[in-house]
């Protein structure tokens, strides 16, 4: 649904998203503007829908970032162990001590605010949370008769690592890129709305909450509706998560 | 117990080393002459050479981490560059600020969270049940800094309870500490109903019950306690996470904290205070990564709740 939004934005939204009227500044929702209109007399409901775009686009490239880093580091730290392991999971605890997003505002910090430093941040603050499943869930498989077996054949280690480690640690990672969809718009829009993210005027959920801050007494439907798109889409892939581990992963049901 | 402790502690000493790389090599490739920045965009070159020197930035890189662990280490972390004051002094107020919100909001999150976790274990698929794990989802899904708007929207501008801003007095602190705390109140309530499932399900409560005790006396003080374990990690990680989220409520709430105080400083290029809130809770609070990475702060925890955990 949130996907198909995003998608079809051009034909789903109503009104351009940058294109305001000022003389319908802050008006509350109508028939002609559904979730009524922003400071500059935008229409909400297109800037949300054109918001959706941004977000997917954050979110699948985020999470491709932190999925293909994260499970790399942490396929070769499992494997190898010893001294390569240590290093990995060494550098992974350094990311880990900088408290929540904090990592993700220092990178920005560094290299300014913007789209893509964005997707950077949020993709990399997300890597070593990938490292850690996956080195666990290598380490309990690499034991097993399969592998030995593999291993017997004359596989090479790349061959183990990729052809017969990876596909079977596929549920724990599939959980985890769905439930860190979630965490990552979570973050993205919050880096948004501190300005450190997405730069107004493109419609983004967290930068259009910052931007509707001064208005919350007099017109409170501006800050609500981006609002709610994103706990909606971030709910959304929650459920989802917890639905997929209920059903790939039943031990842990309760 | 004693060389548990200090074997835990003596892993921490490469994580700093490594935070205190991280940062300081993440301040060099800021953009930005930093002498420049001291001494004014239209200061003559040998004044911002003077200050170069001054500073120190005229030396090799190597020779300026070294001075910047050394002076950490005591304590010194400069001064700002905005308004010459020790940074220091400035992160004392803010952080005594930031932990005191993440303070309240942990002991908010772990009475709704424990209450409502043990309630839904204990009465499963009941209407109270579901209610409370559909408000959790509420909870881990709502973004912190919305969820501060509506409180403020509710409470201050509607029903004028609560003041939506300011600071100094505990009303000031309650809706952002309920904002900060609800994300992690949810977390915990699942966390302690999963718990609770499977300890209710144990041999030794069923001994408990067979052998006359009351209900609550079962619930509470066998079940509970054993079913702690978990849910202490958990607090372990939430708080580090309130440390983070701080910066969102307190922008939120215009607070006097440190998440603020850096995002300020960030925005003005502030040198000393960006670098020494970055390696914060590495340093400020040993455990505090530790807390992070739900290992061994809490470990000490759980000790005290598991007398067998081998040390």
């Amino acid at each position: 649904m949130f996907v198909l939004v995003a998608l079809l934005a051009p034909l789903l939204a109503p009104y351009d998203p940058n294109e305001g009227e000022l003389g319908q500044r802050l008006k509350p929702p109508s028939a002609e503007h559904w979730l009524g209109t922003d400071a500059l007399g935008r229409d909400i409901l297109s800037r949300v829908i054109y918001g959706a775009q941004v977000s997917l686009q954050i979110q699948l490239v985020a999470v491709l970032i932190a999925l293909v880093l994260g499970t790399l580091l942490g396929m070769f730290g499992g494997y190898y162990g010893g001294v390569t392991d240590n290093l990995i999971m060494r550098f992974m605890d350094i990311l880990l001590a900088f408290p929540g997003i904090f990592l993700a505002i220092a990178i920005i910090a560094v290299l300014g605010p913007g789209l893509l430093n964005l997707m950077l941040a949020a993709g990399i603050y997300s890597v070593p949370q990938f490292a850690r499943i996956v080195r666990g869930s290598i380490l309990s498989l690499k034991e097993k008769e399969f592998v030995e077996a593999a291993r017997a054949a004359g596989e090479s280690d790349a061959a183990i690592l990729f052809r017969y480690l990876l596909p079977n640690s596929m549920a724990p990672i599939i959980i985890q890129t769905t439930l860190r969809m979630a965490t990552v718009l979570l973050t993205a829009s919050g880096l948004s709305f501190l300005g450190l993210g997405v730069q107004p005027p493109r419609a983004e959920w967290g930068a259009m909450l910052s931007t509707a801050r001064p208005y919350l007494i007099t017109a409170p439907h501006v800050a609500t509706f981006p609002g709610l798109a994103i706990m909606l889409v971030v709910m959304g892939f929650n459920l989802f998560g917890d639905g997929l581990r209920d059903s790939l992963d039943p031990r842990l049901k309760d | 117990m004693f060389r548990y402790i200090l074997k835990r502690l003596a892993m921490l000493i490469p994580v700093l080393f490594g935070v205190s790389l991280v940062s300081f090599s993440l301040l060099q490739i800021v953009p930005g002459d930093p002498a420049v920045l001291l001494a004014g965009e239209d200061a003559n070159p040998d004044f911002i050479e003077a200050v170069r020197k001054e500073y120190g930035f005229d030396q090799p890189l190597t020779v300026q981490y070294v001075r910047f662990v050394s002076r950490a280490v005591q304590g010194d972390f400069g001064v700002s560059i905005r308004n010459r004051e020790p940074v220091i002094n400035l992160l004392k107020q803010r952080f005594a600020f930031t932990i005191q919100l993440s303070f309240l909001s942990i002991l908010i999150a772990a009475f709704i969270g424990l209450i409502a976790g043990v309630i839904s274990a204990t009465r499963q698929y009941s209407i109270f049940d579901n209610l409370s794990m559909v408000g959790a989802l509420f909870g881990i899904s709502m973004p912190i800094f919305w969820l501060g708007l509506l409180l403020m929207l509710v409470f201050s501008v509607h029903l004028r309870w609560l003041p939506a801003g300011g600071s100094g007095e505990l009303r000031h602190l309650i809706l952002p500490a309920v904002a900060l705390g609800a994300a992690s109140a949810a977390v915990i309530a699942r966390m302690t109903r999963a718990s609770m499932l499977e300890v209710i399900r144990q041999d030794y409560i069923r001994t408990a019950r067979a052998n006359g005790l009351r209900e609550w006396v079962v619930i509470y003080k066998h079940a509970l306690k054993n079913a702690m374990i978990p849910v202490i990690t958990v607090f372990g990680l939430e708080f580090g996470y309130m440390l983070g989220g701080a910066v969102l409520t307190e922008t939120v709430f215009s607070l006097p904290g440190i998440g603020r105080l850096m995002v300020e400083g960030i925005f003005q290029r502030d040198y000393a205070v960006v670098q020494r809130l970055r390696r914060g809770p590495g340093v400020d609070d040993p455990g505090g990564r530790h807390l992070r990475a739900g290992e061994p702060a809490d470990g000490h925890c759980v000790c005290l709740f598991r007398p067998q955990n081998p040390l």
